[in-house]
């Protein structure tokens, strides 16, 4: 229904399981009339970047918080934003790249690997999984070859998305080891930035936010994996949820680009695992948005989700990479040679390969400049040996 | 006494400067690309050097005709007669002003240091830093042509190459000021026409 609804007014229940409200139902203070399941019905119709950005943009719990490529955005964007969705051009919904068979969405990335080896992804041929390739062949430039000598080695959407969020704001960090503060009359606090964005919020911590992020790139053969609650953690370091696998000696891994999400999240610090907190319920179910108690909500999540746990709760930093594939801007603010073959440029922390401009070895320059050198020192001594003894030979004439 | 000889053909004078203008190009291309210099941005550079090697390239050819088809290759072919005497000269009698010791003629424009300079030139450097710049310029055909090399590898032997014609165009361009007077030898390869010594004193 949420997908195929056109008239707007199919709304979920936040806590109804999916379910919309079929009574009047109260949320804080917010009322949830009944839906008119039988108008929706008479309403169905193809699926559009709003149908399916009613959960897309919003996900991770409000707009671009989890995404830093999809958000409300997208549905005005204009050709400067995302030149396929482009509203006032291409205009395409999410649906022309996803493609769908019987329901069945293309696009997936945890288990698959890249397409390296298919210019077009057939349903069914690679998993179903699309790719720019798809509608653009590996070798889409037409002026400048050595663009085309990239695609094997850099995925299109590294050249291509030069920055993330770039009209609304993306959630970039959340800390929720500052959550459950009151104010000094016992009230919850919520801090918004100018814009509007929650900044603070007693239930969930802090929060940072970013406009024309630059994303973070590392070699990906389309397989991530994530850590699992019976996975033991190393909280020496940031722990990254998501392990994006590849490398530049794989040959069918490309640079990507991610979104790094950045956090602090409850941890066990005795069996060095993540826990699920409870955060949903009602008093006396250990729910946290409702004792405000880390230990009994990690206890009361735990315990749900059968999983061992010490008793003790710390925080530890960690990070989520997010593989991103819209916003592509115009051809004209793709990244230019200099964004990578420098020193100290985008590509800086991948190393493994040589990238002409950034890469040399020092022996050989050292020697390089040596000869060189050398060279210019003798013919400095030659010459003024030349202009001493003729002067001298003048002088003795 | 001096005498004014025709030394170098009009299609040489042609080929010489073309072919410096083109090193130096690529020279300086070449090091942007290497990241030494940053005179331009990185596409830039990259699409000049292209440009410049195909232009080396034909210009290459078509000099290896014209040397096959006049006979001046002979020119080249090393010697080590009087290569002795040439290298006390450079280190001796040219401070004291006395004639080189081999007479320049249309026959024989090169002297025996130059020979074999120039001979490592055409038959090692020239092939050298061509072939591996097509193998650069072409990498991702490489594993389709069974060719088997890293793209460092290819970086790092055509930076070698690169270091070597630096060090002899500044060689180079400094012994040409050791003619008669210390323009005579660049007038004569703008106009072809050069004053020797004739005779020995
Ligand atoms: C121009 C083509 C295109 C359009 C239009 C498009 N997508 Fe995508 N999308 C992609 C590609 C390519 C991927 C990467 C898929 C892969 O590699 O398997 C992707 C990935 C995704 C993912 C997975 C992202 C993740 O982080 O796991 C989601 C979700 C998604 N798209 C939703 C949408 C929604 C919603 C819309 C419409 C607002 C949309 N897409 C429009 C091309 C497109
Ligand atoms: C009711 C909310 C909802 C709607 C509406 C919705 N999706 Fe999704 N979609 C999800 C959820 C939740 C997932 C994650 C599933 C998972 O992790 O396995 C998902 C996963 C996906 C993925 C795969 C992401 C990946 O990482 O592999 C794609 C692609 C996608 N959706 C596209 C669409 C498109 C296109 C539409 C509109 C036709 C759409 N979705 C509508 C909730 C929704
Ligand atoms: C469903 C097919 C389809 C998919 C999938 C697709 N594109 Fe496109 N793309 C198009 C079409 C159609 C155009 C418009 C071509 C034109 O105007 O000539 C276009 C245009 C472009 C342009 C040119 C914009 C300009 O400057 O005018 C870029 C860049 C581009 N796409 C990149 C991508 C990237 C990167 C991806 C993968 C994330 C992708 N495309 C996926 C169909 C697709
Ligand atoms: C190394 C960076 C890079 C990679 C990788 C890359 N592109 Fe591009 N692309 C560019 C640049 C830069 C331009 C602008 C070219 C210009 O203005 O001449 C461009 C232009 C385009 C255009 C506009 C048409 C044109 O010829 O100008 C399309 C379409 C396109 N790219 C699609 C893709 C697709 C699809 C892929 C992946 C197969 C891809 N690109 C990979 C940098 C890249
Ligand atoms: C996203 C970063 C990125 C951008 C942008 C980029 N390159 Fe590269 N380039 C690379 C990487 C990485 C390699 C090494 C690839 C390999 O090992 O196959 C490379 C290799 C090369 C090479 C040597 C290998 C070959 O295929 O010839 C050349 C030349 C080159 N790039 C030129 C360019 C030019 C010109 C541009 C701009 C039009 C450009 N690059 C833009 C990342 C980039």
């Amino acid at each position: 229904m949420v997908c195929h609804d056109t008239t707007g007014t199919y709304k979920k229940f936040p806590a109804g399981c999916g379910h919309p409200a079929y009574e009047e139902k109260k949320m804080g203070k917010k009322v949830f009339i009944p839906v008119d399941l039988r108008n929706v019905a008479r309403h169905v119709g193809r699926t559009s970047r709003k149908t399916c950005g009613t959960c897309h943009f919003y996900g991770g719990g409000g707009d671009g918080v989890k995404h830093g490529d999809l958000d409300s955005s997208l549905l005005t964007a204009d050709k400067n934003l995302d030149v396929h969705m482009d509203a006032g051009g291409l205009n395409f919904g999410c649906t022309r790249c996803h493609t769908t068979m019987a329901h069945r969405i293309a696009g997936r990335f945890y288990s698959s690997p890249s397409t390296d080896r298919y210019r077009l992804a057939l349903p069914d041929d690679d998993g179903s999984r699309i790719a720019c390739e798809s509608c653009h062949s590996r070798r889409p430039h037409r002026t400048n070859r050595k663009l085309n000598d990239h695609t094997d080695r850099i995925a299109c959407e590294t050249c291509h998305i030069p920055a993330l969020a770039r009209v609304n704001p993306t959630k970039m960090w959340w800390d929720w080891s500052k959550a459950g503060r009151f104010d000094e009359n016992g009230r919850m606090i919520v801090k918004k930035d100018d814009k509007g964005r929650i900044i603070y919020h007693t239930k969930k911590g802090e929060m940072r936010w970013a406009t024309n992020v630059m994303p973070e790139y590392e070699w990906f053969n389309g397989v991530i994996t994530h850590v699992l609650l019976s996975d033991r953690i190393d909280d020496s370091r940031p722990v990254r949820l998501t392990q994006i696998h590849g490398s530049c000696s794989d040959p069918a891994s490309r640079i990507y680009p991610f979104k790094k999400f950045r956090g602090k999240q409850p941890y066990d610090p005795v069996n060095k695992t993540m826990v699920v907190p409870r955060l949903f319920g009602k008093k006396g179910t250990g729910a946290y948005w409702a004792e405000f108690d880390w230990l009994k909500s990690v206890k009361a999540g735990m315990d749900a989700a059968g999983a061992p746990f010490s008793g003790k709760v710390g925080f530890v930093e960690t990070e989520y990479l997010r593989p991103v594939a819209h916003m592509v801007a115009p051809g004209k603010d793709a990244l230019s040679c200099d964004e990578c073959h420098v020193e100290k440029g985008r590509l800086e922390k991948l190393r493994g390969f040589y990238m002409p401009g950034r890469d040399r070895n020092r022996v050989l320059d050292t020697t390089g400049w040596a000869v060189v050198g050398i060279a210019l020192m003798g013919i400095l001594i030659h010459g003024l040996m030349r202009i001493i003894t003729r002067s001298e030979g003048r002088r003795r004439k | 006494m001096k005498e004014k000889i025709y030394l170098y053909t009009g299609f040489e004078r042609f080929w010489h400067w073309t072919q410096a203008m083109l090193i130096t190009g690529l020279l300086v291309t070449g090091f942007e690309i290497h990241g030494t210099v940053d005179l331009m941005d990185f596409g830039t550079a990259v699409k000049y050097h292209e440009m410049l090697a195909w232009g080396l390239t034909g210009l290459t050819v078509f000099a290896i005709f014209w040397h096959f088809t006049t006979g001046e290759w002979k020119q080249y072919r090393p010697t080590l007669e009087k290569m002795g005497d040439m290298v006390c000269y450079y280190t001796g009698g040219l401070f004291r002003g006395a004639p080189p010791p081999v007479k320049k003629t249309p026959e024989k424009k090169l002297n025996p240091l130059q020979r074999i300079t120039y001979f490592i030139l055409k038959v090692l450097l020239f092939p050298f830093q061509l072939l591996s710049g097509f193998l650069y310029m072409y990498y991702n055909s490489l594993p389709a042509w069974g060719i088997d090399i890293s793209l460092e590898t290819l970086g790092l032997l055509h930076t070698a190459g690169a270091f070597a014609f630096l060090a002899f165009m500044v060689v180079h361009v400094y012994l040409s000021t050791t003619g008669e007077t210390v323009t005579s030898h660049l007038r004569a390869m703008i106009t072809g026409w050069e004053s020797v010594e004739t005779g020995r004193q």
